[in-house]
């Protein structure tokens, strides 16, 4: 069964013309004072101090490097799952396999507290 | 061709109803959260409040837009329409009824029946992530960076959790599409419960719907928009409409997981024939009746439950959910192959 997926452009291009629309419209109607103190960075009221674009907190990183594992896999048990009727017990000792093996890792990273906040 | 203007028109009818959904979801939730809280919210603009999400669009829209000094322009102004675009573009593969025929010509109710369907909606929610980190990064404001990580992590983390989740109902339709899923759950167990994925599903059910409200930032998972420590999370030095697209875009996802979840677990637009009532708008109306109850839930949680930790959001992901969600993949392979 052949696909067709230029719905999804079309619709695509429907939703950026609103928004680039909607964009210009509000630049049209809106008004526009421009103010040094409404120009500064918004941090309570109090003067900004440095810079916020800085180095963060690790764990942000672990957590990305932990997603991409785990989404890889989700990834994979997708197409298995869409088949799984047609392979049988042979799909399923697979998977098993590789959620043991992932289980490990998981294991692993949870001793070594990377799933710690 | 004429392939061509059906699409458009439902395009057209999508994108419309879409927004007006979503713009009275705004006032449904005023409404509710006013009730449970013993007040009587919006009641000015027109009749017991009705023109309100008008009236709040406007204002948006003749509100001034602004960049502030130290923020990186290009980016700061393209975060909202990358947030705002997939969110609206998911709705492309969600069937809302079943198939009907016009002067011999057969009309699905979806825009794109694409094979793919869930697949494609997990990839676009992913890609409204790049919005939030982007407009965080943007704004080179301490509050938006730090709301833009929070979420950031935040949404990924449940996005493994929602995978995983929907993977029983597929194994359950051997089919990642929308309305493969919907005719699977056709039928009833013991003659009158409906054969509807929540039912063998249900460990699935209750995961998915956690990492929903995780997924779509919402309370009380609403930590990158803990208003108490982070002013207003990612969107801070926003303004006007680029402020508007990401409320659109937060609504919008909303309306996503709820039709998600009526597909995957609620037998989507099956449902007892209503009298008088033609087969194609019979659907409609149990696609939405579905969706309203997730919305319900969702402002019903919203005003019941304070939010949670970051540490008690994070582990409830990666030690609860995670395993669980395995196991229920687990569980449902050795049921589907032996019972």
């Amino acid at each position: 069964m052949p696909v067709s997926w230029w719905p999804i452009g079309l619709f695509f291009i429907i939703v950026a013309g609103f928004a680039a629309t909607s964009l210009a419209l509000s630049k049209l109607v809106a008004p526009s004072r421009h103010n040094e103190a409404k120009a500064e960075t918004y941090e309570s009221g109090i003067r900004p101090l440095g810079e916020a674009q800085q180095r963060s907190d690790i764990r942000y990183y672990t957590v990305a490097m932990l997603f991409v594992v785990f989404d890889v896999e989700a990834i994979f048990l997708y197409p298995w799952a869409v088949v799984y009727d047609r392979i049988g017990l042979y799909g399923l000792i697979e998977m098993v396999l590789f959620i043991v093996l992932l289980v490990g890792a998981y294991l692993y990273a949870w001793r070594r507290g990377a799933l710690d906040w | 061709m004429a392939e061509f203007f059906i699409t458009l028109i439902k395009i057209i009818v999508l994108f419309g109803g879409v927004l007006t959904v979503m713009a009275y979801l705004t006032y449904f939730e005023r409404k509710v959260v006013a009730r449970m809280q013993s007040r009587i919210g919006p009641n000015r603009t027109g009749p017991i409040g009705l023109m309100q999400p008008l009236a709040d669009g406007l204002k948006l829209l003749t509100k001034e837009p602004f960049v502030p000094r130290r923020a990186d322009k290009v980016v700061f102004l393209l975060a909202p329409v990358l947030a705002f675009i997939p969110a609206l573009l998911t709705w492309a593969v969600v069937p809302f009824g079943p198939d009907f025929t016009v002067l011999g010509r057969k009309i699905s109710m979806v825009v794109a029946d694409v094979n793919v369907a869930l697949i494609y909606m997990l990839a676009m929610s992913s890609v409204g992530v790049y919005g939030i980190i982007m407009a965080g990064w943007g704004s080179n404001n301490k509050y938006a960076v730090m709301g833009a990580l929070r979420s950031s992590a935040q949404v990924i983390s449940y996005e493994v959790a929602l995978g995983l989740s929907l993977i029983g109902t597929i194994m359950i339709a051997g089919s990642l599409n929308l309305g493969d899923i919907i005719h699977a759950q056709q039928g009833t167990y013991v003659g009158f419960v409906p054969r509807w994925n929540v039912i063998p599903q249900i460990v699935g059910f209750t995961l998915f719907l956690t990492s929903a409200i995780a997924e779509t930032n919402r309370a009380p998972f609403d930590l990158p928009e803990a208003e108490s420590e982070l002013v207003a999370g990612y969107h801070v030095e926003y303004s006007g409409f680029g402020f508007a697209m990401f409320f659109l875009a937060e609504y919008i996802n909303m309306l996503t997981v709820s039709a998600v979840a009526s597909v995957a677990f609620l037998g989507g637009w099956l449902g007892p024939a209503i009298p008088f009532v033609p087969a194609p708008i019979n659907g409609v109306v149990w696609m939405l009746l579905k969706m309203s109850i997730f919305i319900f839930f969702y402002f019903w949680l919203r005003s019941t439950l304070p939010r949670f930790r970051y540490d008690q959001l994070m582990s409830l992901c990666w030690k609860v959910m995670l395993p669980l969600a395995l196991l229920n993949i687990l569980v449902t392979g050795i049921v589907k192959l032996f019972v």
